[in-house]
This record gives C-alpha cells, sequence and structure tokens, in this order.
C-alpha cells in the first residue's frame, strides 16, 4: 500500500450529501477485473453535466475532495477507492463516511479525514471563493491546514500507524500464525464447513 | 455486566487481542462471487499465497449473469470475461464454485443461508455489503471490500476496530397487510442512511421474533442501508426450525451441540446498548420511497414530502435533488405515481415466501398495460420449488416475465436495466440514483406492494386491489 504522510493540493467541493458508491463509480464499470483504469467511471453520471464541479477548468489537477455528510454509502466496491485514487484524488474530506469506504480508503492508502460539518462548509466557502487555495492535509501533525484554517482531525493510532508506514495488512497478520492455529485447533466440530456433502 | 449477543459472538472469535490493536478476528464463512474477488485472487498470486481454508470458503455467480438464454454465451464481452475470471481462479486456487445453470447457483446471500452454511454465532463475510441478510441467523456477518477478501482469503482472519451496539426494538404486532420490508424501510425513515454508522444493531422485541426466517433476512439485509456494519437477530426455534436438515447444518452429536451453543446467544438481560430506538409496529403501514436513498421514504397513503418542510439544511437539499432526479412534485399522492416497471428480486426479497406473497396477490389479476414485470428468484433453488408449487404460472398468466435467478435488475449489471427517465417499483434495497439503469427512478416497496402496483400501474397496496375484478376461474 502506498504510504500518506502529508499532501497538500488543491479542492474540489461536492456540495452533495449522501455520495454513495453507484454515484462514484456505476456498476457497469465493475465488471472490470484490474485495480486501475476507473477514472473515466468517477462520478460517471455527474460529469454528463457540464457544470460539474469536476468539469470545471479551475478544478483540473485537484487532489483533495471535499464532500457533505455520509461520503460513500451504499455498496462495499472498492472500486470506488480505486476510482478516486485513479482520477488524482489523495483524500477525502467529510464530516462522515460510511463505514465500509472508510475501510476500503484506508487500506489502499485513500486518506479519509473527518471535520465537523462547520469545518467543512468553510472549506467549500474558502475554495469557492478562491479555486488556486491550497489545502495540506498532514497525517503526521493529524491537521488540515489551508489560510485562515487549522482544523484538527482524529483517526485511531494503528490505522494511522499503518497509513504513514503503507503497511500491508496481510503480512502483518501472518506473523501471528501461531494464534491462528491454535484458535482453529479449538474451534467446535459443529461450525460450518463448505465441503461438498 | 452481561453481553450483548454481537460481543458475544466477537469475543468467541478473537484469535489475538493487543492494546492498541484492532483485535484479530476468525472468520467461519467467506462468501465469493465475481465482481469483488478478481483482484484479491490477482494479489494473491502476486504474493505466492494460497487460500487458507477452502472448507470455509464458497463461491457462486450472481451480479453479471443474464436471468433469458442462460445456455447460451453471455453477450456481454466484459461480463462474461469476468465470470470466466471466477472460474479460472476458483479452479486455480481450488475453491467450490456454483457457476450459472448450476442448481445452487443464484444470488450469494440467498445461497448461503439455503445450503445451511449460514449458523448462529459464526461469523460471515463476504465482499458485497448486503452481507448483513446472514446476520437474521445471529450470525455476525458484513460486507468487506476486496482488500479484505483478499486478507480473508490468505489468512481467514480479519483485524477489526471494535463497534458500537444498537438495539432497534420492535413493540407489539406488525399490522397484517405490513411485511418485514415496510418494517426495515420505516426503520431506516427514522434512523436515516448514517443512523447506524459505527453500530452493529440488533433486531428484538415482539414483533421481530413473530418473523419467518425469511422476513429477518430482509431486516437484516438492508441494515447496511442505515449504514451499519451489521444487523443481528437472536437465533431460538425458528431459526434451529429453518436450519434443521439444510445440507450443511450439523448433524447428530454435532447438531446437539451446536443447539446448546445457540441457545446461549441472546442478549443478556443486564447487557447495555449504546443506543436504544424503539418502535412500535402497529403504527406501521405500507411504506414506499419517493427519494434517491433508502432512508427517503414515507407510508404509502403520505404524499411525496416538500423539501421546504426538513429542517437540517442537507436533508433538505438532499430532497431537493432527490425530487428533481424522480420527477416528483411535492404534495403529490404517491398512490397516484405511475410507473413502467415492477422487479420482484434481489436478496431482499427474492426468497421463496416473498414470490408466494406476491403471487397471492397477482393471482387472477393482470399486469397494467404498458407495465412490464420481471420475476427474477434469487437463486435456482428457489425457482425450482416456484415452479413445484405453481407460483411461475401465476405470474406469466398475469403478463409478468419469469426469468432465471440472479442479482438482475436490482443493480443491472447484466441486460436488465431501466431505461433513462423509466420509473420501477422495486423489492431491492437501493433507490440511488441510476442504479437500476442509467436515468432510471426506483420506488423501493415490498413483494405485495410490488404485485399491487404492477396490476394497477401506479404505487399501490393490496388492499387497493379490492376494487379490482379477478379474472374468473375456467
Ligand atoms: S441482489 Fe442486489 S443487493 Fe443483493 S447481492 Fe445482488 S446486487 Fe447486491
Amino acid at each position: 500500500m502506498e504510504a500518506f504522510t502529508t499532501h497538500t493540493g488543491r479542492v474540489a467541493p461536492l456540495r452533495r450529501s449522501n455520495v454513495d458508491t453507484d454515484q462514484i463509480i456505476p456498476a457497469h464499470w465493475l465488471k472490470k477485473v484490474t485495480r486501475d483504469g476507473f477514472e473515466d467511471g468517477l462520478f460517471e453520471a455527474w460529469r454528463k453535466d457540464p457544470g460539474f464541479v469536476l468539469n470545471q477548468p479551475e478544478r483540473q489537477g485537484a487532489s483533495v475532495l471535499v464532500a457533505g455528510p455520509d461520503f460513500g454509502t451504499g455498496s462495499s466496491r472498492e472500486h470506488a477507492v480505486w476510482a478516486l485514487q485513479n482520477y488524482g484524488f489523495r483524500t477525502v474530506i467529510s464530516s462522515r463516511f460510511a463505514d465500509i469506504f472508510r475501510g476500503n480508503s484506508l487500506k489502499n492508502g485513500l486518506l479519509t479525514v473527518v471535520l465537523p460539518q462547520e469545518t467543512v462548509e468553510r472549506l467549500w466557502e474558502l475554495t469557492e471563493a478562491d479555486p488556486a487555495v491550497e489545502v495540506t492535509v498532514d497525517l503526521v501533525a493529524r491537521e488540515v491546514r489551508t489560510d485562515g484554517l487549522v482544523a484538527g482531525f482524529d483517526l485511531d493510532e494503528n490505522a494511522r500507524w499503518r497509513l504513514l508506514e503503507g503497511l500491508d495488512d496481510i503480512s502483518l497478520t501472518l506473523k501471528y500464525e501461531d494464534e491462528i492455529k491454535a484458535y482453529e485447533a479449538n474451534r467446535p466440530a459443529h461450525k460450518p464447513s463448505t465441503a461438498p456433502v | 455486566m452481561g453481553r450483548t449477543l454481537a460481543e458475544k459472538v466477537w469475543d468467541d472469535h478473537v484469535v489475538r487481542r493487543a492494546e492498541g490493536e484492532p483485535d484479530l478476528l476468525f472468520i467461519d464463512l467467506h462468501l465469493l462471487h465475481e465482481v469483488t474477488s478478481p483482484q484479491a485472487f490477482d494479489g494473491l498470486r502476486r504474493d505466492g499465497r494460497r487460500v487458507r481454508r477452502l472448507d470455509l470458503t464458497i463461491a457462486t455467480e450472481d451480479h453479471n449473469t443474464p436471468t433469458l438464454d442462460i445456455d447460451k454465451p453471455i453477450a456481454d464481452p466484459v461480463s462474461r470475461a469476468q465470470l470466466e475470471t471466477l472460474r479460472k481462479n476458483c479452479a486455480d486456487f481450488g475453491v467450490r464454485l456454483h457457476p450459472l445453470g448450476d442448481v445452487e447457483q443464484g444470488v450469494v446471500h440467498v445461497v448461503g443461508p439455503q445450503l445451511g452454511l449460514t449458523q448462529p454465532g459464526t461469523t460471515v463475510v463476504c465482499g458485497d455489503s448486503h452481507t448483513s441478510t446472514h446476520g437474521a441467523f445471529g450470525a455476525l456477518a458484513f460486507g468487506i471490500g476486496t482488500s479484505q477478501v483478499e486478507h480473508v482469503l490468505a489468512t481467514q482472519t480479519l483485524p477489526l476496530a471494535p463497534f458500537r451496539t444498537m438495539a432497534v426494538t420492535v413493540e407489539g404486532e406488525l399490522p397484517e397487510d405490513v411485511t418485514a420490508k415496510d418494517l426495515i424501510l420505516a426503520v431506516i425513515a427514522r434512523i436515516g442512511t448514517g443512523g447506524g454508522q459505527g453500530y452493529v444493531i440488533e433486531y428484538r422485541g415482539p414483533a421481530i421474533e413473530k418473523l419467518s426466517m425469511e422476513s429477518r433476512m430482509t431486516v437484516c439485509n438492508m441494515s447496511i442501508e442505515a449504514g451499519a456494519r451489521a444487523g443481528m437477530i437472536a437465533p431460538d426455534e425458528t431459526t434451529f426450525e429453518y436450519l434443521k436438515g439444510r445440507p450443511h447444518a450439523p448433524k447428530g452429536a454435532d447438531w446437539d451441540a451446536a443447539v446448546e451453543y445457540w441457545r446461549t446467544l441472546s442478549t443478556d438481560d443486564d447487557a447495555v446498548f449504546d443506543h436504544e430506538v424503539v418502535i412500535d409496529a402497529a403504527e406501521l403501514a405500507p411504506f414506499v420511497t419517493w427519494g434517491t436513498n433508502p432512508g427517503q421514504g414515507a407510508p404509502l397513503s403520505a404524499s411525496v414530502p416538500d423539501p421546504a418542510s426538513f429542517e437540517d439544511p442537507a436533508a433538505k437539499l438532499a430532497a431537493e435533488k432527490a425530487l428533481e432526479y424522480m420527477g416528483l412534485t411535492p404534495g403529490q399522492r404517491l398512490r397516484e405515481v405511475p410507473v413502467d416497471t415492477v422487479f420482484l428480486g434481489s436478496c431482499t426479497n427474492g426468497r421463496i415466501e416473498d414470490l408466494r406473497a406476491a403471487a397471492r396477490v397477482l393471482d387472477g389479476h393482470t399486469v397494467a398495460d404498458g407495465v412490464r414485470m420481471l420475476v427474477v428468484p434469487g437463486s435456482v433453488r428457489v425457482s425450482l420449488q416456484a415452479v413445484e408449487e405453481g407460483l411461475d404460472k401465476v405470474f406469466t398468466a398475469a403478463g409478468a416475465e419469469w426469468r432465471h435467478a440472479g442479482c438482475s435488475m436490482c443493480l443491472g449489471m447484466n441486460p436488465d436495466q431501466l431505461r433513462p427517465g423509466e420509473r420501477a417499483a422495486s423489492t431491492s434495497n437501493r433507490n440511488f440514483e441510476g442504479r437500476q439503469g442509467k436515468g432510471g427512478r426506483t420506488h423501493l416497496v415490498s413483494p405485495q406492494v410490488a404485485a399491487a402496483t404492477a396490476v394497477l400501474g401506479r404505487l399501490a397496496s393490496p388492499a387497493d386491489l379490492s376494487d379490482v375484478p379477478t379474472l374468473v376461474e375456467a
């Protein structure tokens, strides 16, 4: 996984709540069997509208997405995270994320930052007033910073450490092979098995 | 202090616990399908890893499978390639697979329970958010992303951050015309699409205890639509009855040991939930959605709400956008909303009881002119059972289309899609913009409301059919 320490970039303000995973990446894109090439599917339906924020010339190259509450609701498709990353986003800020989406993001090095809705509104206002405004998302200091705004954010220490180091979860878990074996040895016999009957 | 059902199941699966780290949980059952697994198998290959527990892993094909002409090659080359990828991955790694055409094929969340693989007190995961369905058995079941699919394939465990617990207690008795679908839609409208975030919801109370297993699955299925990690219902005699004799249910002494364990899986009297919601079943009525998220719903007897009536600015804006997308006007009676399409199926309402309920309403009526109704059983087994009971004949006699099993129009990855502007009454679980086809509009409903809607061509409940003459039996 790609490590995340700190990132500075321009903002795409997405003034919508409940941005569900079907909007982030529609189902027909899910037929692909790779982790890349999803950038054109990102917000596909909304991008047909010339007025959509990602279509505005001043938003080209934006790498910080600031969205309304309940971002990433809906399906478990990790493709939503890949699409955001393939497009060029490094981090998403919202006042609330859907659980599975958040978990998927952190596993891929896309930092999801939870800030109060008032702070999200201020970020929207700042970047709408001046699209050139750059925002720094600093995981080391656990801070979002831009001219006239410093906002701390929380992230559980373990998740932060894995992101900062870019650690692969599977290798970490495989270190506990003995514990897994011990657990398996004690599983009751009545537990289900998929072996054909 | 006592523990909740969810906490008991969690505790029983902890492989490793360490201060400041997520618990490492053992996974009892891993369900796979074609959409969220290819990149996970690629990862295994890249790192030279194998599937650790083939005996706890099973795959089926559901999202891309066509519901017509299943004996012909799949027309869409991209869908075909994805199914072929799953077949190759399962063959290479030795995973049991039920492909299109197999008698055990179907929507993954219908297949697990019907095989008896979903059992109380187990941990169940799948790269699909509606894995919450399996919580109906008192399993801790949740959807995971592809990275986690790879993690479970390689280690049979998952590092997981703790959850909070929520009780949704449904007091009293559901009125006769109110279904599990109406109940869960009402719950989501009440707590909101983010209201369950971070929680495992336990549904309890007299109205829940009276539900059949299939209805319980409908309720737990949509827990994710409230943002919850999982939904659960304590196992009881209804659960044991359902499981007994299923192919993978424990047998003999194992059965007795299992039941003894399963009986311990209820929330202790002195356990404390982090949050509690109480709902009076008697106040519920047939429920439909008017918006573009499952929390935007109302009783069928109500009208489309006025966005101005929402206090929260985000909810107001969301309602405005939803009405614009849905082509509805505030104050419009929901009963007067006409539909072009009715979809009966999905892991929410594609089981045999759902088909029976819809067929009962439809029997002797015809689908309204200009309305197409698709009936898609949740699995091949459901389909065979329905045929045995003659339900397929009821549907086709009424003018509905009887299709093969799969996800179908629930998400339109196969050819079953809404066209732009088309409006559907759907027994599935998501009414997101474009979910059932680009530009399509979805109203989530119960199977009974779906059937009545098909007959009248507008959103309707079975009670509305009392004035409609039925065909005289020949
Ligand atoms: S039926 Fe619908 S919700 Fe269920 S697994 Fe298939 S696509 Fe997902």
